[in-house]
């Protein structure tokens, strides 16, 4: 009976986990122009923002190399800012920061929406009721409010204190796209299955759940931490971003402060400006081609 | 052997479940009563929509029913919630599914599928004992250990992935095995051979089975008890030879009409009462 | 209707070749009724979307031509079928027909739709009346065309969409598994709903694909069993099941669960081992690693068919028993 007979045409339709999993990304990555645009652009900035200094040996954002708002030159690129310094240095700093933030945050909001979300997922009733009440709370009051009190109760902002106070005010969104998959997938015959073998709550949500989600849940860390980063300019613009160092939203905070619009200093606000956008374009771009790529049926023909 | 001899192994008294509120409740299961005896094959006869799974998950403990009684061994378990405290339930009560692709965990090996109901014993079991039980397990539904175990589930076909299921049920030594429609998914030729494996292992072990099913075939071919259940409510319940060649029930005796038989040639079509059909 | 020698498969950039119909022929008369049945992965399904046309990749139709109604077509490419094809000749009523239907717009404008694709002169009026007319000709509520899909049963749902792919007459009706699904109520209704468009000569013939053998003894005048790609025996249906020819016929009528005092007297046995994988199928007569009369021929030579074009079977052991009886009527 146990003969290893192949197993017939369940292999063409259902494909192995894994194996078939793998296959279908490879395919469709291959196929997905959008995908690899997205990714490229993104190893751009990241090797802009990180290698950046020792590439263009420009690694003191600081030195001031002119006066004020010097058009650009051999020498500074994109000119000066307000006090004279490189702006092409600061851009790569500020791209540092500004995505550094971003993650922590991306990541303080994924921990806290999936937990919160999960939970109310898988528990149903009343413990849904209440998780979810809280976060429609939390949705409730423009965050931008909690983001501006909470800045200013804290004096010395370092670029932590920044990823984990958008992070914390950002995870609704997370949460409850979060408990519409678990409560479905907690209905799935195989977390009964696991249920009738013994397995408790924390085993069921670890093993049975979460690993079902995991694509999802990456999708939604890369939503949050372009989120992240647009909150964080939005903030420093309004003057209450980190302290002591350089970010994309601070270079805009500087170049309106000082006019640079009113006298025509463009060097000063285009460059951040165009970095912050292809920084959320890339990011949504891969979100939403990585999106086709796990669910073929989002896949064009 | 009169059902009175012994005690039943499993019980319901009036078990009910309804969905929903108000205007909306929808009665999934109405005042079911019925009980399985050791070494007995009950099958439960309905159509979808008829309340038999909501019936499966409620005696698998995985719904609280809204009323009535489940007794294992004369004790009531639905005032059991936790599943720590079910873990003596489900040693005694396991389950096998419909289909065996979607009770199956896909980011597991088979071994630590059937590796999983372990943690339903009183005691922890030794690296030595693991072995031998799982091993035990799936000689018993015919499988190969070696040929099976370091593979994922998605390696296997429908009907051997369908009898890791079942083996993964009889790792705890389990008492009652509902089975709910396990032969759906699988082909005609396949099919026989898991009824023929519960057939045995009630053989063997003395096991009491709760056959779930939309086949009258097959429930005829299984058990040794029917029950009809029709919108939620058992209409007609008794030996299996009694209920299907006699059906006093307005509902069975269609049911039965219209079932068409490889042996009665033309039968569904000669009756000709075509009537454009009803229930638009 | 006459089908020669289909040969289709599946096939991926990087995947093996999945050989899904391999060599089937067979022919359907007027009224007739004939049935497939196998097992799944058989490759029925793949017949189905063959003979209705509607292949595409990744599935190739490496050869194979049909003769319908005294015109020939080439089925190799069905990118480009001539216009009056699809629809006209043959009409395919697939698994699940009752979800086709648009949940938002109400029957008629699905059927003004089906009817449009074919002719685009038609009028809505004329559209609806001619489904009116039809309804009522099946003795059907006409009233079903003014609902939206969710307010039918499942089982009118599959009904109504077998009258509209029915509409326009065509010559041949392919269902592929269309009861499954439903239930059993709902079964015989459609079964009898194919039969009645047959004897009122909306269509001439139909093609039942399915693995469900005594849904298929009700309604079939002749069966084809496939296995593995190929068709191994086809016969007159009561022939077939009383006196069932071919091995793997045998085991699939001898594994048939009647409702009937007679499945308990003794224990019925399956068929061992699973059905083969097409990438790679067995050589010779590909059942034979799961026969139970196998022979030493039967590995190394692929059976010849034996009997006519309308009932035939394709086994060395029945070849065999045949040749040892006639043998023994000459003796005599």
């Amino acid at each position: 009976m146990a003969t290893a007979a192949p197993a017939s045409g369940q292999i063409s339709t259902r494909p192995g986990a894994f194996e078939g999993l793998r296959r279908s990304i490879a395919v469709a990555t291959a196929h997905n122009r959008r995908f690899w645009f997205s990714l490229s652009l993104i190893t751009i900035l990241l090797i802009f923002s990180l290698l950046g200094p020792f590439i263009f040996n420009k690694s003191n954002p600081t030195k001031l190399i002119g006066g004020l708002y010097d058009p650009p030159s051999s020498e500074a690129w994109l000119g000066t800012d307000n006090f004279g310094r490189d702006v092409f240095t600061q851009l790569m700093y500020g791209t540092r920061t500004s995505l550094l933030i971003g993650t922590i945050a991306g990541v303080v909001a994924i921990i806290i929406g999936v937990t919160i979300g999960t939970l109310a997922g898988y528990h149903g009733g009343r413990t849904e009721e209440a998780l979810m009440a809280f976060t429609n709370i939390v949705i409730t009051i423009p965050s931008l409010v909690i983001l501006i009190l909470l800045s200013i109760a804290i004096s010395n902002r370092s670029v932590v204190t920044m990823g984990l106070i958008i992070g914390i005010t950002s995870w609704p969104w997370t949460a409850r796209a979060v408990r519409a998959q678990s409560s479905s997938l907690r209905t799935r015959e195989h977390v009964d299955v696991a249920r009738i073998s013994g397995a408790g709550p924390v085993s069921l949500i670890l093993r049975e759940i979460l690993p079902y989600m995991l694509s999802y849940i990456v999708m939604a860390f890369v939503l949050q931490l372009s989120s992240g980063v647009l909150q964080e300019a939005a903030l420093a613009m309004l003057g209450l971003g980190p302290s002591n160092v350089i970010s994309l939203g601070i270079m805009l905070h500087w170049a309106l402060l000082w006019e640079s619009v009113r006298t025509g200093a463009w060097w000063a606000f285009v460059p951040p400006t165009v970095l912050l956008t292809m920084i959320a374009f890339s990011l949504l771009l891969l979100q939403s081609s990585a999106d086709e790529i796990f669910n073929p049926r989002l896949r064009r023909r | 052997m009169p059902p009175s001899a012994q005690p039943p192994l499993i019980e319901t008294k009036n078990l009910s479940r309804t969905f929903g509120h108000g205007e909306q409740a929808v009665r999934a299961v109405h005042n079911v009563s019925f009980h399985v005896q050791p070494g007995e094959i009950v099958a439960v006869v309905g159509e979808s929509g008829s309340g038999k799974s909501t019936l499966a998950r409620l005696i698998l403990r995985l719904l609280d029913p809204t009323s009535g009684q489940i007794l294992l061994d004369g004790r009531d378990v639905t005032t059991l919630r936790s599943s720590k405290e079910l873990k003596p339930y489900w040693r005694k009560v396991q389950g096998v599914f419909q289909d065996p692709f979607a009770a199956v965990n896909q980011f597991f090996t088979n071994r630590r599928v059937l590796e999983k109901p372990l943690q339903l014993l009183d005691h922890k079991p030794s690296h030595a004992e693991r072995d031998q039980r799982v091993e035990t397990a799936l000689l018993e539904v015919g499988l190969d250990p070696s040929d099976v175990l370091n593979k994922g589930p998605h390696q296997l076909s429908g009907g051997q992935l369908q009898r890791v299921m079942i083996a993964r049920a009889l790792v705890a030594g389990p008492e009652l095995l509902l089975a709910d429609e396990p032969t759906s998914m699988l082909d005609a030729s396949l099919r026989v051979t898991v009824l023929n494996l519960l057939l045995d292992l009630r053989e063997r072990h003395n096991m009491g089975i709760l056959f779930i099913t939309h086949d009258l075939g097959q429930a005829y071919y299984l058990s040794d008890r029917v029950l009809v259940m029709y919108r939620g409510e058992v209409v007609e319940q008794g030996p299996v030879q009694q209920v299907l060649s006699y059906p006093q029930h307005a509902y069975t005796q269609r049911l039965l009409a219209d079932v068409p038989r490889l042996h009665g040639w033309g039968a569904v079509l000669s009756d000709g009462s075509y009537n454009g059909g009803t229930g638009a | 209707m006459i089908l020669k020698n289909v040969r289709a498969h599946y096939s991926t950039d990087d995947g093996p070749v999945v050989r899904a119909v391999d060599g089937v022929s067979f022919s359907v008369a007027d009224g007739e009724v004939l049935g497939v049945v196998g097992e799944s992965g058989c490759g029925k399904s793949t017949l189905a979307s063959v003979i209705s046309l509607t292949a595409h990749p990744p599935l190739h139709v490496t050869s194979g031509e049909m003769l319908l109604d005294g015109e020939t077509i080439t089925l190799t490419n069905q990118e480009h079928v001539p216009p009056g094809w699809q629809g006209r000749k043959v009409s395919l009523l697939p698994q699940r027909a009752m979800n086709s239907l648009n949940p938002t717009a109400r029957v008629h404008d699905f059927v003004i739709d089906v009817l449009r694709a074919h002719d685009s002169t038609i009028t809505q009026q004329e559209a609806i009346e001619r489904a009116q007319e039809r309804l009522e000709q099946l003795s059907l509520p006409s009233r079903v065309l003014d609902s939206y899909p969710h307010q039918l049963s499942g089982g009118m749902r599959q009904r109504v969409v077998a009258i509209i792919s029915t509409l326009l007459n065509p010559s041949t009706l392919i269902a592929d598994e269309p009861t499954s699904a439903l239930d059993v109520s709902s079964q015989k209704e459609l079964v009898l709903l194919l039969q009645l468009l047959l004897d009122r000569g909306f269509i001439k013939r139909i093609i039942y694909i399915t693995h469900d053998l005594p849904m298929l003894s009700n309604i079939a005048d002749r069966i084809a069993v496939m296995y593995a790609g190929e068709i191994v025996e086809i016969d007159n249906t009561k022939a077939m099941i009383d006196t069932p020819r071919h091995p793997y016929t045998r085991t699939l009528i001898g594994s048939t669960l009647d409702p009937d005092p007679r499945v308990r007297e003794s224990r019925i046995e399956g068929i061992k081992g699973a059905p083969p994988d097409l990438r790679n199928p067995p050589s010779g007569c590909r059942f034979h690693p799961r026969c139970s009369y196998v022979m030493e021929i039967c590995p190394r030579e692929t059976p010849p068919i034996s009997g006519t074009d309308t009932n035939f079977y394709t086994c060395w052991w029945l070849q065999e028993q045949t040749a040892a009886a006639n043998f023994a009527k000459v003796q005599k």
